[in-house]
């Protein structure tokens, strides 16, 4: 499988992956992003502690890691999601393209635009396929060539053979897996740099998943990718970059703090991590 | 859950006991469900006759009266021939100018409730009113909008239309908020969450995403406040006042309302004037069916 992947990029002109190395060294010639020192803390309690790593550019990076490992949580604070949520308190600094989006002078909102989501469940607005699509460039009062950024981001996502007919139909009359690929249309009209998905097949089926799995691979050539997710063939098959991350139980209060412990080409992950609870973990001897 | 020993002596009686025979106590468990059963089945029975006894009521005493005449000439007296149509205008059009004073005003605060308001010590204020508001007895309101605004000492807007209305308003305010708020609530933090990921500030995400799911539940919850509005009556006493006419004024000449016709023709003895009544009961009655059925039909097309 994995191999396979690697044949089809190396194919179509990628450049070959970065090679191995410590995680703590781990030089990358362009990051997209630049996680220094992030710590994410509900009501005092860090969920995640002290995370650095680099996220690279037109890539995959897949995130891995057992429950409460605060994966699904640093992937929120690379838009600014944990700022909705009351109480949670943001550390360190996560810099896009070298600016700090926890800059004192940074819109939120203006990062949400830069910066597409994609959830775990899918939700599809109320509304028709159109509109949900539509649903950003109309955010920021765009009114002409609708039509064209509808058709593109279908197209982009394998979606519009399936829907160029039905427009106007409720996006919610979709199935599970075509809904998963409507809001990855939607986020992908509003033309981020990066888009973040959140375990983004694992409400879907096998079949629904393998055609995203083959759409984040083609969206890589244009976007860089995050990708939480608790299934490990999965970020072996799609990801470029792993991040493994673990549970740190405090033995005093019992509270449970996600940190870093890997991150390395996915290839040295699944087959020679550098860690033993990594290779403990994608062995299955663990989690 | 159970012991080794228990499982060992009751392995070979299940082995061998027939899908006929009752397991021990089920007959009684039966029985009890059937108890039970008809006595749901009888306070279901308990809590519909009174208003089954109330339509009969209304129908077989004012069934009568309506007519033509009802719906287009006036009551003069009691006493005499005549009609309910200035109480019918009055009413519809009292009911009118609260839903447009009251829907408005009550949405926008339920959207501050849920959307702004999370946690915030005005709004728990607000809501904290809204309950005490809904529990107001209707006749003090009508008192309280009597002294704010029909008296000199008030406003001075002596009695009429606007006032009975601001009246009919302040009951039906409580009821949009608290219900609106109901819809608001329901509609999933998924969709928020979508929305704001996409770049939509938070103004956006409301009038965009949050308010077009909820509007189905928020149609519904208007009107059956109007429903609740246009039935009141002790409200109105004080500041509607009654009129033997039509009036069209918006404010100033005091306006007709079905309940408070109802009420004079119910305190004077003769015949006519008590059959109207029961007619303008009537008619009441079918104007908050009409509506609550609306308000049905279009929850049940809506979905959040």
């Amino acid at each position: 499988m994995e191999h396979n992947t690697r044949t089809v990029r190396d194919a179509v002109g990628r450049p070959a992956p970065l090679t191995a190395s410590a995680s703590a060294s781990h030089a990358l010639t362009d990051a997209v992003f630049d996680v220094a020192g992030l710590t994410v803390s509900y009501a005092g309690v860090p969920a995640i502690r002290d995370v650095t790593l680099p996220i690279p550019r037109n890539r995959i990076t897949a995130f891995i890691g057992p429950s409460g490992c605060g994966k699904s949580t640093l992937l929120r604070a690379f838009n600014r999601m944990n700022d909705l949520i009351p109480g949670a308190r943001i550390d360190g600094s996560v810099r896009f393209n070298g600016e700090d989006i926890y800059g004192a002078d940074v819109d939120p909102v203006e990062v949400r635009r830069r910066i597409g989501m994609v959830f775990q469940k899918p939700n599809p607005f109320p509304k028709s396929i159109y509109d949900n699509v539509a649903f950003g460039p109309r955010l920021n009062g765009q009114k002409k060539g609708l039509d064209d950024v509808v058709e593109a981001s279908l197209r982009a996502t394998a979606l519009w053979d399936e829907v160029k007919g039905k427009l106007k139909a409720s996006g919610l009359a979709l199935s599970g897996g075509q809904q998963q690929r409507l809001c990855m249309a939607r986020a992908i009209a509003t033309n981020p740099e990066v888009i973040l998905m959140d375990e983004p097949c694992s409400a879907l089926d096998p079949i629904a998943t393998l055609r995203i799995e083959e759409l984040m691979r083609e969206l890589a050539e244009t976007y860089s990718l995050i990708v939480v997710t608790h299934n490990m063939q999965q970020a072996s098959r799609v990801s470029d970059h792993t991040a493994f991350f673990s549970v740190d139980i405090d033995d005093a209060d019992g509270a449970r703090t996600g940190e870093l412990i890997e991150f390395n080409d996915t290839q040295t992950v699944f087959t020679g991590a550098n860690d033993q609870r990594t290779e403990d973990y994608v062995t299955g001897r663990f989690g | 859950m159970s012991t080794g020993t228990t499982n060992a002596t009751s392995a070979p009686d299940r082995a061998h006991r027939s899908i006929h025979d009752a397991t021990p106590g089920s007959r009684r468990r039966q029985r009890r469900s059937t108890v039970m059963t008809g006595a749901l089945a009888a306070c279901v029975v308990a809590a519909i006759t009174p208003l089954v006894l109330i339509l009969w009521q209304v129908v077989a005493n004012g069934g009568g009266a309506i007519g033509w005449q009802f719906f287009t000439d006036v009551e003069t007296s009691p006493r005499e021939a005549g009609g309910y149509l200035h109480g019918i205008v009055g009413t519809l059009y009292m009911t009118g100018i609260a839903a447009a004073l009251s829907i408005p005003v009550g949405v926008l605060a339920a959207v501050y409730l849920v959307e702004y308001g999370q946690g915030k010590r005005f709004a728990s204020i607000v809501r904290f009113f809204t309950d005490v508001m809904t529990g107001v007895p209707s006749i003090f309101v009508g008192l309280a909008i009597y002294a704010l605004l029909v008296v000199s000492s008030g406003a001075g807007l002596g009695f009429g239309t606007f006032v009975g209305a601001a009246a009919l308003a302040t009951i039906m305010l409580p009821i949009v908020v608290r219900s609106t708020e109901e819809m608001l609530s329901l509609v999933p933090v998924e969709l928020r969450n979508a929305s704001a990921g996409l770049g939509a500030r938070q103004w956006q995400t409301t009038t965009r995403v949050v308010l077009p799911a909820a509007l189905p539940g928020i149609t519904t919850s208007a009107i059956l406040a109007v429903a609740r509005g246009a039935g009141e009556t002790a409200p109105l006493v004080l500041t509607a006042f009654g009129a033997r006419q039509v009036v069209t004024a918006f404010q100033g000449t005091p306006q007709a309302d079905i309940g408070l016709l109802m009420k004079d023709g119910f305190s004077q003895p003769f015949a006519e004037g008590i059959e109207r009544a029961w007619a303008g009961g009537l008619t009441l009655i079918a104007m908050t069916l009409v509506l609550t059925i609306t308000a049905r039909f279009i929850a049940s097309r809506g979905r959040v």
